[in-house]
């Protein structure tokens, strides 16, 4: 949450009192604060990829459902009522839930600078961190690529289809079988 | 007794001639329009449009008959300004061999008897990456991917500068306008010199007519490309040529799980594979035989 | 008008006659015809299934794409150039007891060839689309691709060993003199042509950078020094056979220089053996894995490596037989190590020489091909058919060569015939 800068503050009443400087410093002032003010201000602007929608389990969403009735509880600790089936490995031990989802508006994720962001733009969240491959996913050359690759037909998929967020590590897998062998009387390799 | 010696000789003769055209009689007779037409069918690159179109009705009308299916063969030409390039993310291939299979899908290859895949995947040991000869093709553990080994799957890298193509005594194999390099399955003599030429193992050949289950045919076909092929000639992966020329990726980069295939095209500053090949370290196997491949094996840089 | 009647008669007549010499002979001479029919018979059996299901019926496989059939084409090429080895003393250096074989030798490449092509179209995947390979009718990759000059080559030299003879051996039935003006150029043409058949087939393996066992320059002086072994050391064995059963006129002077002239060969055979052990165990690199395999065994694989090693003491044996005079110019020995030789090339040049070039493959996979039963009838069944062309070419030219069979005779036995 980010504070406004509050500078100048303190000489704000001398420089309100200052009748000549009322009609500049006044409409600055308002400007700025407007400017810097916390969400649902915000100016920001990103840029839109075309994603299937977040694959959510079931009933899931809107969390509001659930928790627009319910007060957030900022402390770090092990869930024991709810979602105790969400196993946290990704950087676990210097964060937590309300670090990615936004306390006030669980239906939101929030990045660094205040923003917040709908399920559907996640990847700006991972790639806050992840900038390497974030940069890769929007030139098409991270994850799987599907249907068109051009013509303007491309489409892209969020990370979450491919990485569990909460533990994004990709599991080992059962191969396909191998090739026969061809036939022959000895088989020493 | 020189007359009775000559009936003789002349006995003998009359008899091996009768026997030698009585041979050649059931070859002129079992000569079907069909194979005849066949047998004197023109290389596709000299054929008119009309002479396409007529193979093609003639190609469908044959599958339909002999598959009960209705394919869709194509012969749509290279989109100019392309040059289709490939790209393989060598840190995140998990050699899992779903590449290998949605292949063998898409393009209509025999099951079994002969097992025909494009796509070989080879796993090699960590330290030493490119000593072939140390790969293992058979590998099949119950998980992938391994400790100590990384993943590589090989496939026809579509030089540039294709040694096959140069081989090939009857031209029946030549790179596209857009760098594909491509196979006439109804001109090759099946004499296997081209794959004796490829450094990479591209190339397969079809030791019997192909056995695909009735249900997994896939209908739309090229004729250069995945049509139901015979026995005795030679084929390869194509880039999904069905695909590519009409703007999708190919079967194995879009089955990927890991998304360690990447497909554009090499001409295009925005495609994909210029990206990789612009921000990532590629390089391409075997480059000192100097075949010049469009598939670029990379690593996250 | 009434020439070209009369000539056309005369050519009936002649091919009538030599007709009635083809299918008379003695009682062995049936029996081996009929051993050789029934072989060629089995053969085509054999070949059959091939062609209606495909080459999925040898043991080759993706792998080892070339087999059995194209390691005996290889030495058939090998034999077929050999008959330069008799042109080069009959014609340039006129050493007179070699100019009486040397039409038959021309004969014995003639049946070679055919044998070599008959192998490579057994080999061919679909040889009911062969014509793509001619040229303007077809689309023959000239001059790329190797495969397209071993057909114009061996073409050539076919026709070549088989206009030579039978214009010589007309002109001799007929006891006209050959027009040297004519004959004499094709004769000196076949030396450079018996050396490029060779060539081309060498290059032919050569030119293929993947394959590294294969992609040496020593690969064509190879081929030519083995083939000038075991090309004459069949002719060598065939004519004293010959000799046998026929009126043919063979010095054992004839032999003997044959023989010497091989045993130059085999030295440099066995040195370009050396110089490609040297180069490739002393360099150590990978691309020395073909030749371990071969020598050695690699990784547990090693079916050939008895096999090589049985043919290489061959040809040492029969270097040293061939080396000392005393041996050389005895017959018993001779033979020998003819025949030493003629299995023990036979052994480096064909399996030994193809099979390793596909292992390892180019992805290091290791199959090892073994020739199945079906592929040996077809190898045997192409071998008899050469053989009865030969016999049944020999039937025909000794007969002539040695003037039993002439116009001359003819017409002195005929005197009523309107000839």
């Amino acid at each position: 949450m980010t504070i406004p800068q509050q500078a100048g503050l303190i000489s704000l009443p001398s420089i309100l009192s200052h009748g000549k400087l009322k009609r500049i410093i006044f409409p600055v002032l308002l400007s700025s604060l407007i400017g810097t003010s916390s969400p649902p201000f915000a100016k920001q602007t990103y840029e839109e990829f075309s994603v299937p929608p977040p694959p959510f389990k079931e009933g899931m969403f809107p969390c509001s459902n659930c928790h627009a009735s319910m007060e957030a509880k900022k402390k770090k600790r092990e869930l024991k009522e709810e979602h105790t089936t969400i196993q946290l490995r990704h950087a676990e031990t210097m964060r937590w839930c309300l670090d990615c989802h936004y306390g006030a508006n669980r239906d939101k994720l929030r990045l660094f600078n205040g923003d917040l962001i709908s399920f559907d733009k996640s990847y700006l969240l991972c790639g806050e961190c992840h900038g390497n491959i974030f940069k890769d996913w929007k030139a098409g050359i991270h994850g799987k690529r599907q249907g068109y690759f051009a013509g303007g037909k491309r489409t892209y998929l969020l990370c979450v289809h491919c990485h569990d967020s909460h533990s994004p590590r990709s599991k080992p897998i059962k191969p396909e079988p191998p090739p026969f062998r061809p036939k022959e009387k000895k088989d020493a390799k | 007794m020189r007359n009775r010696s000559y009936t003789r000789r002349e006995f003998i003769r009359n008899l091996s001639l009768t026997v030698l055209s009585g041979f050649a009689l059931p070859l002129l007779s079992s000569c079907a329009k069909e194979q005849v037409e066949d047998f004197l069918q023109k290389h596709f690159l000299e054929m008119t449009n009309d002479e396409k179109e007529a193979l093609i009705a003639k190609l469908e009308a044959r599958y339909l008959n002999k598959y009960g299916k209705k394919f869709k063969v194509s012969v749509q030409e290279a989109i100019p300004n392309t040059l289709w390039g490939y790209g393989l993310d060598l840190s995140r291939c998990i050699g899992c061999r779903r590449c290998v299979y949605a292949c063998v899908e898409e393009n209509n290859s025999s099951r079994f008897k002969p097992q025909s895949q494009w796509i070989r995947v080879i796993r090699l040991k960590k330290g030493s990456l490119v000593d072939l000869e140390d790969s293992e093709h058979y590998y099949n553990p119950d998980q992938v991917p391994e400790k100590d080994f990384i993943y590589m799957p090989v496939q026809c890298q579509h030089c540039e500068k294709p040694p096959c193509v140069k081989v090939c005594p009857v031209h029946a194999t030549w790179k596209e306008p857009d760098g594909l390099v491509v196979v006439d399955y109804n001109w090759c003599i099946g004499c296997r010199y081209c794959i004796a030429a490829c450094p990479y193992r591209g190339r397969i050949f079809n030791w019997a007519d192909p056995n695909v289950p009735a249900e997994k045919w896939n209908l739309s076909v090229h004729y250069l490309g995945n049509r139901p092929r015979m026995r005795n000639v030679v084929d390869k992966c194509t880039y999904c040529i069905q695909r590519v020329r009409a703007g999708r990726y190919p079967a194995c980069v879009e089955v990927c799980p890991t998304g360690s295939r990447k497909f554009g095209n090499l001409l295009d500053p925005q495609s994909e594979i210029r990206y990789v090949i612009e921000n990532k370290r590629t390089f391409r196997l075997k480059e000192d035989l100097h075949t010049e491949p469009k598939f670029y094996y990379f690593f996250e840089a | 008008m009434q020439a070209l009647r009369e000539t056309l008669r005369e050519t009936w007549r002649f091919y009538r006659k030599t007709l009635t010499l083809v299918v008379t002979g003695t009682k062995e001479y049936y029996l081996w015809c009929l051993l050789l029919l029934c072989i060629m018979l089995l053969g085509f059996l054999f070949y059959l299934p091939q062609v209606r299901t495909g080459l999925i019926t040898t043991n080759m496989k993706d792998q080892v794409v070339w087999g059995l059939y194209i390691a005996n084409f290889t030495y058939l090429v090998g034999v077929a150039a050999a008959a330069v080895l008799l042109v080069v003393p009959a014609y340039i250096y006129q050493f007179g007891p070699i100019k009486e074989i040397v039409v038959l030798g021309e004969l014995f490449a003639a049946s070679s060839i055919i044998m070599a092509l008959l192998f490579v179209m057994a080999d061919l995947g679909r040889v009911d689309r062969f014509w793509h390979m001619f040229p303007f009718i077809g689309s023959m990759n000239f001059p790329a691709s190797l495969l397209a000059w071993d057909v114009i080559v061996l073409n050539v030299y076919l026709v070549l060993n088989l206009l030579i003879p039978i214009y010589l051996l007309v002109k001799t039935y007929y006891g006209k003199e050959p027009n040297k003006k004519f004959i004499v150029p094709l004769v000196l043409f076949s030396i450079p042509m018996a050396v490029g058949i060779h060539t081309v087939t060498a290059f032919l393996y050569n030119g293929l950078p993947a394959r590294p066992f294969w992609n040496a320059s020593i690969l064509a002086p190879r081929f030519l020094a083995s083939a000038f072994c075991s090309g004459p050391a069949i002719i060598i064995i065939v004519f004293q056979i010959l000799r046998e059963y026929t009126f043919i006129k063979l010095e054992d002077r004839a032999l003997f220089k044959i023989a010497e002239l091989m045993a130059y060969a085999m030295f440099l055979n066995l040195f370009l053996l050396l110089s490609e052990m040297f180069k490739e165990y002393y360099s150590n690199t990978v691309h020395m894995a073909s030749l371990k395999y071969l020598y050695e065994g690699l990784h547990g694989h090693n079916a050939l490596v008895p096999w090589i090693w049985v043919g290489t003491i061959m040809n040492l044996v029969a270097f040293i037989i061939f080396l000392f005079p005393a041996m050389r110019k005895r017959l018993s020995t001779l033979n020998i190590g003819c025949i030493l030789i003629i299995a023990g090339v036979w052994i480096e040049k064909g399996p030994g020489l193809v099979i390793p070039g596909f292992v390892p493959d180019p992805l290091g996979e290791i199959y090892e091909y073994i020739p199945n039963f079906r592929e040996l009838f077809i190898s045997f069944g192409i071998w008899a058919t050469g053989f009865l062309i030969f016999t049944i070419l020999m039937k025909v030219a000794i007969p002539i060569a040695s003037g039993e069979f002439s116009h001359a005779k003819y017409i002195e036995e005929r005197p009523a015939s309107k000839s």
